[in-house]
């Protein structure tokens, strides 16, 4: 019950910040509901007892990304963005994207217990305290069965900063 | 409205220990920052020769308490142009940001209000840095440059020493291989030595990390009150600006006790499994008695018959205190079949005061470098971060690694891996003297008013 009941509080929190992030005018407005959502996606991450995945939803999204957001919004002009017309260009892109991706989580809903192996996993329910350690989980299966994918992203990470760097160097 | 009181006796039933932990602290930090800055103050005093707070209670130990009325009842102002919503929210941000953190620390063993949880560490490093965002956002809300620049440099300040002092850290938890507060005390204990002097060097990185971290002194640059009035916090006043203030606090609280748990031992004492060392058990009572009797000694001196009284309250105090102190170490003299029965609170209590007492030293030193150090300049404040301390939390990551790998190969263990650790820590060190050299010598001295200083 009390489960359901915080879980509840924590979507509709993020679904909020969601729609709230792209119709506000003010951009800085926009960047603090974008925080919210995703610090509510942090709260339901943790309620799964993802710990890992919550804190580093937080370190990296909220108090990294969002920062330099939040940064770079102050060093631009906001008068001219703010005059702008929105929602104009992409409409119908935007709409083909979200009805694709709410037939594939329906589908999925649907077919849930109608083939074995496919579907929402239904776990047994573990309690807190018997749980394996999860960021040593996580390191684990990061560094033998997900190596190869994790190695590819470092090396995607490299170049990307990498190409900042000279990017950078060039300008100045 | 059944199920609502259902929900609500559930969530008590469930959580009413760290919720009362919770409340205690939200309660008392305000007066424990208070008296941190009455501290502050008169050790600034002592240091330059003055006397610091005097009139108010004997030696001003009421200070805290009339500087809180004042700033409650002093008028609110709200710019004009402000952004009155972002304006009211960013204060109880950084606040909210700076409470949450203490969630997670371990005030000794028994003390801790989210116990056990698995990423310990991470949680309250990753929680304390949200802080930011009530600095930027207040200084974005009250319209206003100097708000503005203060908020930006901030920002820069903050994101730059933010990847310093995480990678300091990752050095540190190399030794504990665990990211649990109470887990990582106990690696300490097991090894027995503190992972300060395995990892010095990550030790110094977090230190000068972790001081432009809370905006302190020589960096505190975004409330450089020569060049910028007081930076983001120009325009806040009594209450709000009460609310930065202690949120600046207890985040020098926070990263003090991060340092402490991971490097200094947490509520270990100093060689915790040296026997003949036991005597330190007598040492919280001893000096809680010594401070009691001296304030008994000062009553005759006080001018007025009320700070007479007050102060022998402060003497009767700290003789309570040491009561307290001593009655898990005497008990079993009188009565050894009691040990069993006290030996939680026995650890709770001296642990509780021995990670107090860290967290005050690490928290002198700061104020310390605070009275001594001149201001850094922005360009030099960046150059210091990105140039010198982050090449080397990451060399030092990796050269800590290999030491690591080194004593395990050998078979050293505890004071031994210092064979390893210690010259792992000096090629750190040198490589990164060489590179910043290197950088030095590449790249002439460049005035300021350059690219650099675009946010100065």
């Amino acid at each position: 019950m009390l489960d359901q009941v915080i879980f509840y509080l924590f979507s509709a929190v993020a679904v909020a910040g969601a729609i709230l992030t792209v119709t506000r005018r003010n951009v800085v407005h926009s960047a603090i509901f974008l925080i919210t959502a995703l610090l509510a996606t942090a709260g339901i991450f943790l309620q799964l007892r993802a710990e890992f995945l919550f804190i580093v939803q937080i370190i990296l999204y909220v108090g990294g990304i969002m920062v330099l957001f939040v940064f770079v919004i102050m060093l631009v002009n906001l008068d001219v963005a703010v005059r702008q017309l929105r929602f104009a260009r992409q409409k119908w892109v935007a709409l083909l994207i979200s009805l694709a991706l709410a037939a594939q989580v329906g589908l999925m809903l649907w077919s849930t217990g109608k083939m074995p192996g496919q579907g929402v996993p239904v776990l047994s329910a573990v309690p807190a305290d018997k749980l394996p350690p999860n960021s040593e989980e996580v390191a684990k299966s990061l560094f033998s069965s997900y190596l190869l994918p994790f190695e590819i992203a470092s090396v995607l990470l490299l170049v990307a900063m990498i190409g900042a760097v000279v990017m950078a160097k060039r300008r100045a | 409205m059944q199920a609502v009181t259902q929900v609500t006796t559930e969530f008590v039933k469930q959580y009413w220990a760290p919720l009362l932990c919770g409340f205690a602290i939200v309660a008392i930090l305000p007066l424990i920052v208070g008296y941190v800055v009455l501290v502050e103050r008169k050790i600034m005093a002592d240091m330059q020769a003055r006397l610091g707070p005097m009139r108010v209670g004997p030696h001003g130990l009421l200070q805290p308490i009339a500087d809180a009325v004042k700033l409650l009842i002093k008028e609110d102002i709200i710019p004009e142009d402000a952004d009155k919503l972002v304006f009211w929210l960013a204060p109880v941000l950084s606040v909210g940001a700076a409470l949450l953190a203490m969630a997670g620390l371990a005030i000794g063993p028994a003390f801790q209000i989210a116990k056990d949880i698995n990423i310990g560490i991470l949680f309250v490093v990753g929680v304390s840095a949200l802080g930011i965002f009530g600095i930027v956002l207040g200084g974005w809300a009250s319209n206003s440059h100097y708000s503005l620049i203060g908020a930006l440099r901030s920002s820069a300040q903050l994101v730059s020493y933010e990847t310093a002092a995480g990678m300091a850290l990752v050095s540190g938890l190399l030794f504990a291989g665990t990211l649990n507060v109470t887990s990582i005390v106990q690696a300490q204990y097991d090894q027995g030595i503190w992972f300060g002097l395995l990892a010095p060097v990550a030790f110094f990185t977090y230190l000068v990390a972790s001081i432009a971290e809370t905006n302190r002194a020589p960096f505190d640059l975004p409330e450089a009150e020569s060049e910028l009035v007081a930076g983001y916090m120009t325009e806040f006043s009594g209450f709000r600006w009460s609310l930065y203030f202690l949120a600046e606090y207890t985040n020098m609280i926070v990263v003090a006790s991060v340092a402490t748990t991971l490097f200094l031992g947490g509520w270990l004492r100093p060689f915790p499994r040296t026997h003949w060392l036991d005597f330190l058990d007598f040492l919280p009572m001893v000096l809680m008695t010594g401070i009691g009797i001296y304030g008994l000694l000062r009553v005759p001196k006080q001018p007025a018959r009320v700070q007479q009284l007050f102060m022998l309250a402060v003497a009767g105090m700290c003789f309570a205190a040491a009561f307290v102190l001593a009655a898990p170490v005497l008990i079993p003299f009188f009565k050894s079949s009691l040990i069993a029965a006290v030996k939680p609170y026995h650890d709770g209590i001296l642990g509780g005061f021995w990670f107090i007492f860290k967290v005050s030293l690490y928290i002198y030193f700061f104020m310390w470098l605070r009275f001594t150090l001149p201001r850094y300049r922005f360009d030099q404040l960046m150059r210091l971060g990105w140039h010198f301390l982050i090449p080397l939390s990451i060399i030092n990551v990796l050269v800590i690694g290999v030491a690591m790998i080194l004593g395990s190969h050998f078979h050293l263990e505890g004071w031994q891996l210092l064979l390893t650790t210690i010259p792992a820590s000096v090629l750190a060190l040198i490589i990164a003297l060489f590179i910043l050299n290197a950088e030095q010598k590449s790249e002439p001295q460049r005035a300021s008013g350059d690219a650099s200083d675009t946010y100065a």
